[in-house]
């Protein structure tokens, strides 16, 4: 087996939408791998087909060398998934919940008694895990469903989602536990997320995901590299040397781009803070005053607005002005 | 692990489930137990000061009781059944669905599990009954009546989760439980005699299932009964079948 995850072409209808549109990814074991896209893209559609919750309309998926329609139980059985809404049983304790989990998953009275101590002190909930999951927070019951999801050893974990709604430190840690899982247990991991930090921080390879379709695929410093480098910002005291300066860094040849606005100008250079010394140079051979520098590494919003032509954040902004726009006119 | 004990742990884990949070809902218990009981006092002692059933008996408390432990029992067993609905509400039923187990088993387990807790009501409502001067014929007869209670509430829980399956909101779950239960207790005869009914509401009483586990039940705790005893137990025995069958196939295709 080459691959943890391969897809060829897979796709998903419903009705007239198509939610996901002939994506064909490769996964390889132990490797921790992002879809970012707005909501509304298509990646917990992904996620659902691969975990064998609904069927593709067409395509196929390999996950762990089990075809997902033809071998559904052997996937579930090598698989967690920790899905956006909890999937708890709130009457129930964490460590009850835990022991459900594991006896459907086939783990004798000696395996799940470890191994619920196990995944109890991965996720720092020990101390918690006789206490009814009614009366845990939020990020508690996040952290109890990735510790359930673990509880069988899966070799691929699906995460949608993982952090949404939480708070920011809880956000920090629950990154934590992924990694740890990621590294310590070795588990491959499938996350969805409409985070750039999320993706950036956490992820060996993201797919850039929108409309159905994935716009770009690649480890997360390749992508923000394949935009050609840094951004430095040059302030000028004087805007009538603007042309002036441009053309000396182009006849110098060390900036990929060179674009101006007003009094200032942006070169686009490969490693940047060891250029702004050379830069500098020229501009004061070439007698220009400078009153301020700046170097901006490319984001994943940069990479995002790169290869989709908006930012993520476009879609559900439009969304919010429509409610908006719907409360004003029923004031009226 | 072999296939067989794959199901057998399936069924466990979904009857462990149940009694769990049956024991957790101790003011459930007690509200399923209250209704029947004022039934059985109130009605009870306000029958018996006015009517006679033809051949002599008296309708009193020991007329109503098999009739309020088959009440219960459908209650409790269809709730259980139904109680899918709140599982995909609050999301668990993802839980169970994405896990590498048969379908089949899961709901069985579940039917096996609010069976149970049924019974455990019927059985509180047959001795608190039996406490306050119900008398019941003899030890076997109990003993049969428990097992008229697991046969009935079997066919109504695979009735409840054939309906779960189906319906898609709880909004849902309130209108069927109010055009169901309602009609199937008033139709069973566990408030009135079917020996001398009009025509058209003979033909309801006789197609209602509850209809005959008030009768067997009646047949086991006083010794006497309107319908055969073997007739009722063939009816209950086909209709318990065919329920958890319906409920087993609609609730595989089910989708969280």
């Amino acid at each position: 087996m080459l691959y943890a995850i391969e897809t060829s072409g897979i796709t998903k209808r419903f009705d007239e939408v198509t939610a996901v549109n002939k994506i064909s990814i490769r996964v390889k074991p132990g490797e921790l791998f992002g879809l970012l896209g707005p909501n509304g893209a298509g990646k917990t559609t992904l996620i659902s087909m691969l975990s064998t919750m609904i069927e593709p309309s067409g395509g196929s998926a390999l996950v762990w060398g089990h075809n997902v329609i033809k071998e559904a139980d052997s996937v579930r059985q090598n698989i967690g998934v920790v899905f956006q809404d909890t999937t708890l049983d709130d009457r129930l304790t964490g460590r009850e919940n835990l022991d459900l989990h594991g006896r459907l998953y086939g783990l004798d009275g000696k395996m799940r008694k470890e191994r619920i101590k196990e995944v109890l002190s991965l996720v720092e909930l020990t101390e918690r895990a006789d206490a009814i999951v009614k009366t845990y927070s939020g990020g508690m019951m996040r952290r109890l469903e990735i510790a359930r999801g673990l509880m069988h050893h899966p070799h691929v974990l699906f995460l949608d989602e993982p952090t949404l709604g939480l708070d920011p430190q809880t956000r920090l840690h629950i990154w934590d536990y992924i990694k740890k899982l990621n590294k310590d247990e070795g588990v491959t991991i499938l996350l969805t997320t409409h985070y750039m930090e999320e993706a950036d921080k956490l992820c060996d390879r993201i797919a850039i995901i929108d409309n159905g379709e994935i716009v770009a695929l690649d480890a997360v410093q390749d992508l923000k590299n394949s935009l050609g480098g840094d951004v430095i910002t040059l302030g000028l005291g004087n805007p009538g040397d603007v042309d002036k300066l441009c053309s000396s860094y182009q006849k110098d040849g060390c900036a990929n781009i060179v674009t101006k606005k007003q009094s200032e100008v942006f070169i686009t250079v490969n490693n940047g803070e060891r250029q702004i010394p050379h830069i500098l140079l020229l501009a004061s051979q070439a007698g220009i005053p400078i009153i301020s520098v700046s170097l901006r590494k490319p984001t994943l919003d940069d990479v995002f607005i790169h290869y989709t032509g908006r930012a993520i954040r476009d879609k559900e902004v439009s969304g919010m002005e429509e409610v908006g726009y719907k409360m004003r006119s029923r004031r009226k | 692990m072999t296939t067989l004990d794959r199901a057998a742990q399936t069924v466990y884990t979904m009857w462990l489930r149940e009694m769990i949070r049956f024991s957790r809902s101790k003011s459930r218990i007690i509200g399923a137990l209250a209704t029947p009981l004022f039934f059985l006092v109130i009605l009870g002692a306000g029958f018996s000061s006015a009517f006679q059933v033809r051949g002599g008996g008296t309708f009193d408390k020991s007329y109503l009781a098999p009739g309020l432990i088959g009440m219960s029992v459908l209650f409790s067993s269809l709730m259980g059944g139904v109680s899918i609905i709140w599982d995909r509400e609050f999301g668990f039923l993802k839980e169970i669905l994405i896990a590498p187990v048969s379908r089949f088993f899961v709901s069985l387990g579940k039917a096996i599990g609010g069976v149970t807790t049924a019974m455990i009501q019927g059985i509180l409502i047959m001795i608190i009954a039996w406490l306050i001067g119900v008398h019941y014929v003899s030890i076997q007869g109990v003993l049969a009546g428990i097992a008229i209670m697991f046969i009935s509430g079997t066919g109504f829980i695979g009735l409840g989760i054939a309906i779960a399956s189906r319906i898609e909101s709880h909004e849902g779950f309130q209108m069927v439980m109010s055009f169901l239960t309602m009609p199937l207790v008033l139709l069973s005869g566990a408030f009135f005699p079917i020996s001398n009914l009009p025509a058209w509401l003979k033909i309801l009483v006789y197609l209602n299932p509850l209809t005959y586990g008030v009768e067997a039940l009646r047949y086991c705790l006083l010794g006497n009964s309107t319908i055969p005893i073997w007739q009722s137990v063939i009816v209950l025995v086909i209709f318990s079948i065919a329920m958890i069958a319906l409920g087993g196939k609609l609730f595989g295709k089910m989708r969280a």
